[in-house]
Formats: C-alpha cells, structure tokens, sequence
C-alpha cells in the first residue's frame, strides 16, 4: 500500500533540498547584518560611552561626541515624517478608497511612481531650488525636512495603499449595504484593521531619512554647529544643523588626524538610531497584529 | 408604508433595467414587480445576473467601475436613482450576501454598525434592537453570553446568521436575500427559511437562490432569469406545475439543464 515509488523518493529528496536551500538564503541574510555590527562596535569601543552621545564636538571635530549632529538627525527624521506621514496616508486613502479609476488617478499613482524612482541628489536640488531659494527658507531644518518629505512620500503612500488594499473587500461591501457611508466605513473598519500596516509603513522611513546624505546637504545640514549640551530644545526650525550621516562623512573625508574609533563609534549611534526605531515599528506591529480581528 | 396610487400593491417594481459592464451588456432590459409581504424568488443559474440584479436595487452596484444601469427601479414608486439620500435608501433594503462576512468587530457591534451608522446611540434602544434581530435570525441562544466576542470567529453558519441579523439590524423593508444557505449546513438552513416565514409578516423577502426547491418551498411567486433575461415570472402553482409558460423553466425546475 505505502512502497516508496521513485516519484516518492524523488518527491521527498526534492523536498529536503528546497527546504535546505531556502533555510541557506535565509541565514545569509543575517550574517552581514550581524558582521557589520560587530566590526562596527569592536572598532568603536573605545569611544563608546554615554559621554559622546552628550557632547557636543570639540577640537576641529577631533574630539568629542556627536551631540549637535545627533540631535539634528532626529530633528530631521522627526519633522519630516510629521509632514510625510499625514499627506501620505490621506493620499493614500484617497487613492485606495474614493478615487475611480480613471485618466487623473492613473496619473496621480504614476507620479508616485516615478517620485519613488527619483535618485536623492535630485530630490536635494529641488529641494534647494524650491523651498531653499525659491521659498526662501535658505538653509534650515525646516528646507532640509520638507525635501526629506517629498523623498518618502511616495514610499509612504504606497505602503499605506498596500496596508488598506489587504483588507477584505467584503468588510466594506458589507457596511455599504447596511447604508454606512464611505467615511463610516473607512473610520470604522478599514482603518483599525489596516493602522499596523500604515504605522509599519510609516517607521520604516525612519531609517532612510537618518541615513541620507545628499538631500541635506545642500538644504540644511552644516559641517560644524555647536548647541547647548543636553538641552532637546536646543535647535530651532530657522536653523542649520549638523546630522549624523553628513558628519560620518565629514570626518571621513575631510578631518585629518581623527582618531580611528570616531568614525566607528559615529556610525555605530547612527545604526543604533535606524534599528531602534525599526524595533519599534516591529513591537508595534506585533502589539497591534494581536489586536487585530480577523 | 406608504403607497403611491400609480403602484398598488407593487412594493418594488423594476422597468426596463439594463446592466452594462464596460462594454458587456448583462441584463437586457428586463420588467417585473414584487408584491408587499410576499416572498419573491429568482433562480437561474449562474452569470445570469441575480446578484447584479440586487445591486441595483440598492445601488451598491456603483461601487464596481465600469457599470452603467439603464431603466428604472422603483421602490414604492419612488425610482431609486432619484433618492435624497442613498444611505437611507440601503437602510430600507437589508442585504444579505450568499457568503457570510462577519465584520471584524464584536457580536454586539456588528449588529449595532447599521443602527449606529444611522445615528442611534442610545444603550437601551440599542440593546433591545440587538436582542431583537439576533432573536429574528435564530441566533440569539447561541450567543447571548458572548456578545462581546469577535464576530469573525464564530463558524460559518453562526456567522451568516449574523449577517442576516445585521441586515434586520436597520429596520428594512425589504429583505434581499443572495443564496444565504451555500455556506450553511441544512438544520441552520430549515431554521432560517422558518424564520423567514415569519418574518414575511413585517417585509417584503426577495430570495435569490440556486435551490430551486428552497424557491419552491418559501416564495410565493418566482421568477426565472437566464443570460440577461427573464425567461418566465409566475405564481409558484405555474412555475412549478407541468406546464410552465417556458420549456426551459420546466427543465430547469427538473434539473434537466443548469
């Protein structure tokens, strides 16, 4: 009744490899990721300490901590997804949930589109010609945080349209026929069982505004700012600022004689900046996942 | 219930409707009437356009992109398309899909979402409404000491029944219902096509179905579309006698096609 024909075996040993293969790629992915962290921290050791978070840089950039750069990147990641995050995601809900399909909105998604394709150094020259000179903002957080927002705005519309387009049509095909309005329906049902998505969506632009040179180079970021040590308030939105990203180039290529840690230990705060936030976004998702209802 | 001299005794009455998809016309022009209190069947087999049909009634069919509807549907002669408020328009029109969609929300405001949406607010009104439409669709034992567990887990005949109790949740005139039993076991069916009966007393009940037994069974008059097109509307004594108007519905009836 159960002999092993070839096809069986053949069946069986095709699925040991696959499974091998697949589980091979699989643990890939997470070699670099934790080689890049240990080469990082075993380089920067002897920097690391709460001290050179607080500090400002000192002595040509030298010596020190990242301080004012520190604080400016949060400054940038910060303001940009307060402008990125609510125009997405209501564009998005438009887009998904209002909008019919014809000639304007398949223009509007292929604006997104190609928004999403557009290299960063020519988001940071728009950003210097339209809100730097043309808005006169001239350098400032405020110039570099909007050119950040045009650069993650497609990227968060898309992801937030994914997030609401995976919930069922029948939930809302449901609400209509007992005479909910659209607004009711997205209020009440598609938005709760899509919100981990969106938020998901949303966090994940942290680690590519805080990583970003180009953008902000030429719309806010400065090479040196000293700011009052400790103090969250210490930016304001008019100013420039220093950013991490910018100063791990700086003191990579333009300071000579800088300890050879520093440019570890800058990168290993910028690192641990992007993984932090990504934890959030993932413990947030599993919080509200478990929440969900379906 | 008020009704307009120039349509007694029709509580819907459907003239001339023409469906289109794109470029694919799927209802041809088609004229029938359903009476007050009555419980009105459509069978036909399947892309005949029975869904669509009801889609129009409550004209959800304008969420799908590319229809156009030509021809008139009348609910108590006043013609759907001209309606103040569409909303209130789906709220005299309790639909029931043929596969059971529990919101993601608990029993309670599952059955509270229609009533809500329409601006009750009160606890009281709200659970008396409740216990009444879960009691109408033969639920309320089953899930009166967890009402505030999640609809989507109950099973699939549970779940349907609290579908219909949503669509009785809003108070309709008039009960569409689209193949409610493919997805429930035949006690849970029996169960629901009693209260059906009873409930012919309060609404008028349209059953779309692909039983022709049930049609048999519950309506008093039914209705046969095929492709588009109504092939023969009658008394259940007609259609299901041996001499139907039509050839095919007496072969359909027999299941000699579809």
């Amino acid at each position: 009744m159960f002999t092993q024909t070839p096809l069986v075996r053949r069946k069986q040993r095709n699925e040991i490899i696959a499974k091998w293969i697949f589980g091979a790629m699989a643990v890939a992915m997470v070699v670099p990721l934790l080689l890049i962290i240990f080469h990082l921290v075993s380089r920067a050791w002897p920097l690391l300490s709460w001290d050179f978070l607080v500090t400002n840089p000192v002595g040509g950039m030298r010596r020190g901590g990242v301080w004012s750069a520190f604080l400016g990147t949060i400054y940038l990641v910060v303001m940009s997804l307060c402008i990125s995050a609510p125009i997405g995601v209501l564009a998005a809900v438009y887009l998904n949930e209002y909008a019919r399909d014809s000639w304007f909105t398949r223009i509007i998604n292929l604006a997104v589109v190609n928004l999403a394709g557009v290299p960063s150094i020519v988001h940071a020259l728009f950003g210097l010609g339209a809100f730097v000179i043309f808005a006169g903002m001239g350098r400032s957080i405020l110039a570099a945080s909007l050119t950040l927002a045009i650069m993650t705005l497609p990227v968060i519309i898309a992801s937030t349209k994914e997030s609401l387009a995976a919930v069922p049509v029948s939930f809302r095909e449901a609400c209509w026929n007992v005479g909910a309005s659209r607004w009711q329906t997205i209020r009440r049902i598609v938005l709760p069982n899509s919100i981990s998505g969106i938020l998901t969506g949303v966090i994940l632009q942290v680690s590519r505004t805080a990583g970003e040179t180009a953008p902000i180079m030429f719309t806010g970021a400065v090479f040196f700012k000293k700011i009052p040590e400790g103090d969250l308030f210490a930016y304001n939105l008019r100013d420039q600022c220093m950013a991490l990203s910018m100063h791990l180039y700086t003191v990579t290529t333009q300071v000579t004689n800088a300890p050879e840690a520093l440019p570890y230990a800058i990168a290993v705060i910028l690192l641990a900046t992007v993984l932090f936030a990504n934890a959030l976004s993932i413990s947030l998702r599993v919080y509200l996942r478990s929440r969900k209802k379906w | 219930m008020v009704m307009t001299a120039d349509s007694p005794g029709k509580k819907i009455e459907v003239d001339g409707l023409r469906l289109r998809y794109g470029a694919k016309e799927v209802i041809h022009g088609i004229s029938f009437h359903v009476e007050p209190h009555e419980i009105f069947a459509i069978i036909g087999p399947a892309q005949s356009g029975k869904t669509s049909l009801l889609r129009c009634i409550n004209r959800t069919i304008e969420f799908t992109a590319g229809t156009r509807v030509g021809g008139k549907v009348l609910v108590d002669g006043e013609d759907v398309q001209q309606v103040k408020s569409v909303y209130e328009l789906r709220r005299r029109i309790g639909m029931v899909a043929p596969l059971p969609v529990g919101l993601p929300l608990s029993i309670y405001d599952n059955v509270a979402f229609a009533p809500r949406a329409a601006g009750v607010r009160g606890k009281d009104d709200l659970d008396g409404l409740i216990e009444r439409c879960l009691r109408q669709a033969a639920l309320w034992d089953e899930v009166k000491d967890r009402l505030d567990s999640l609809g989507t887990k109950l099973s699939g005949g549970q779940q349907q029944r609290l579908t219909i109790a949503r669509a009785l949740s809003h108070q309709p005139e008039v009960l569409c219902l689209d193949e409610f039993s493919i997805a429930i076991d035949p006690v849970t069916t029996m169960r629901i096509e009693d209260v059906l009966k009873e409930l012919k007393n309060e609404m008028t009940i349209i059953l779309v179905t692909n039983l022709v037994q049930q049609a048999r069974r519950l309506a008093s008059r039914t209705m046969f579309l095929w492709n588009g097109n109504i092939v023969e509307v009658d008394r259940n004594e007609v259609i299901f006698s041996d001499a139907p108007a039509s050839k095919h519905t007496l072969d359909y009836v027999n299941g000699i096609f579809g």
